[in-house]
């Protein structure tokens, strides 16, 4: 198990422990405490209900050429933004990740 | 007036699950008709993901999501279904009769006994950009689709976005308007490549101005839009004149006007019974994406599980004095429906 922490919209910090053997995504763990994360496309890097921004200086893999697209249309988007539903739940390196929810 | 549509069940949303349903309803000799916000049926297999292969279909290790679609129409085909397609359903009225009357966004309307709730993540709508005023403004110089280019002729307008749509758009309308600001958030685009480059050929002779690393934050106007805010990452705000502002950020699911129709509604989805799939409104079902239950898991093969016991429940529901009689498809065959009488 490693901790991930989200930042809500309400700027409340919310530590989640998480296995890395799940195959869970970043939006998927966030449903599964509740967070409000829509996750409405499922995890396909369509509709950016998952956005967050990442604040820990964690090494992510690089962004899909989809993930890219969809977030060159979302909004609210900075330097730090990925799609949760991009970010895979597979090593122990994620431990101590930090990412806050962006606006709906 | 048009004349209204009528058939047994109405389904929402011309998805997998929605397409199945037609093939579970004729079996039980109920008529079909479909709605679907978008122009082609197949809903986000077809217009997202015709090319991706999809591997937990009982019986194909493999099958690329149009070629489904393909086959569920052929599936369906024997049972006549109708289509309303590139028509949102917008609104639900009871009728004194009980049955359901829907009519869609272009005023086509249709009475239904049942009717079948299968719009996966909603309709697809377009992203507004979260403007303040944006709201006050459409159809008053907003537009997020380009309908009738010749409206734009001779006039000063704002496109705003950096994909293959707000490049296409771009490209075209330079000719027909007196001045075109194409505004994007990065300097990059991901449009195709040609286009790209057309667009910057088009900036450096002029024909257009282009307004990189900047977003629309704010719009003007009595009324009717005469002016758009930009704000650029190093220059602040710059004001531009413009007729119109044509926001083109593609498409994003919305549950739209059926979370006014009096169903329970949780997080986004229907809630149903488990039972047959209905909601808390006597003959109105909901099935696939759209629903939610407990244990309720996003994936076709449970939507056809869900259509098919809809079916029979809806079949109840429609004829309570009916005996239903279960049957093999291989013992009976399929017998399809005569072509309806106009």
């Amino acid at each position: 198990m490693i901790t991930i922490t989200v930042i809500d919209r309400e700027n409340v910090p919310h530590a989640l422990e998480t296995p890395i053997d799940m195959g869970l995504n970043l939006m998927e763990l966030c449903k599964s405490y509740e967070l409000p994360v829509l996750g409405t496309c499922g995890g396909m890097a369509l509709c950016a209900s998952c956005h967050v921004y990442v604040r820990s200086a964690h090494t992510l893999h690089e962004p899909s050429e989809d993930e890219l697209n969809m977030l060159d249309s979302a909004f609210f988007v900075r330097e730090n933004s990925r799609l949760g539903c991009q970010i895979k739940i597979n090593t122990a390196d994620l431990d101590g990740l930090e990412v806050e929810l962006a606006p709906e | 007036m048009q004349n209204t549509i009528e058939t047994d069940i109405l389904i929402i949303g011309a998805g997998p699950v929605g397409l199945f349903t037609v093939f579970e309803a004729g079996l039980l000799k109920m008529r079909c008709h479909l709605m679907d916000a978008l122009p082609q049926p197949g809903g986000q297999l077809t217009e997202i993901y015709p090319k991706k292969p999809i591997y937990d279909i009982p019986g194909y290790p493999s099958v690329l999501a149009g070629d489904l679609v393909q086959n569920l129409m052929k599936q369906i085909e024997p049972f006549g279904p109708g289509f309303t397609m590139g028509e949102r359903a917008e609104t639900l009225e009871k009728q004194a009769d009980g049955k359901f009357l829907v009519t869609g966004s272009r005023g086509t309307k249709h009475l239904a006994s049942a009717i079948f709730i299968a719009g996966g993540l909603g309709s697809f709508e377009p992203r507004k950009p979260p403007i303040a005023n944006i709201e006050q403004y459409e159809d008053h110089g907003v537009e997020y689709f380009v309908r009738d280019p010749e409206m734009y002729r001779g006039k000063k307008i704002v496109i705003a976005g950096g994909g293959d749509s707000a490049l296409d758009w771009t490209i075209y309308l330079a000719e027909l308007t007196q001045e075109l600001t194409l505004v994007h958030r990065r300097t990059e685009f991901r449009g195709a490549l040609d286009s790209v480059e057309k667009v910057m050929e088009l900036a450096e002779k002029g024909k257009i101005k282009l307004v990189t690393n900047a977003q629309v934050i704010g719009l003007q106007g009595d009324k009717e839009l005469d002016g758009v805010s930009i704000e650029h990452d190093t220059e602040g705000i710059i004001h531009v004149a413009a007729d119109h502002f044509i926001p083109l950020f593609g498409l994003t699911p919305k549950l739209g006007p059926i979370a006014d129709w009096g169903v329970t509604i949780q997080n986004g989805a229907v809630e149903v019974n488990t039972l047959d799939y209905s909601t808390n409104v006597p003959g109105i079902y909901a099935i696939g994406d759209i629903n939610t239950y407990p244990g309720k898991l996003k994936l076709i093969l449970c939507g056809f599980h869900e259509a098919t016991l809809a079916c029979q429940s809806a079949f109840k529901y429609m004829f309570p004095d009916k005996k239903l009689s279960f049957k093999y498809t291989t013992v009976t065959g399929i017998e399809g429906l005569p072509a309806p009488v106009v």
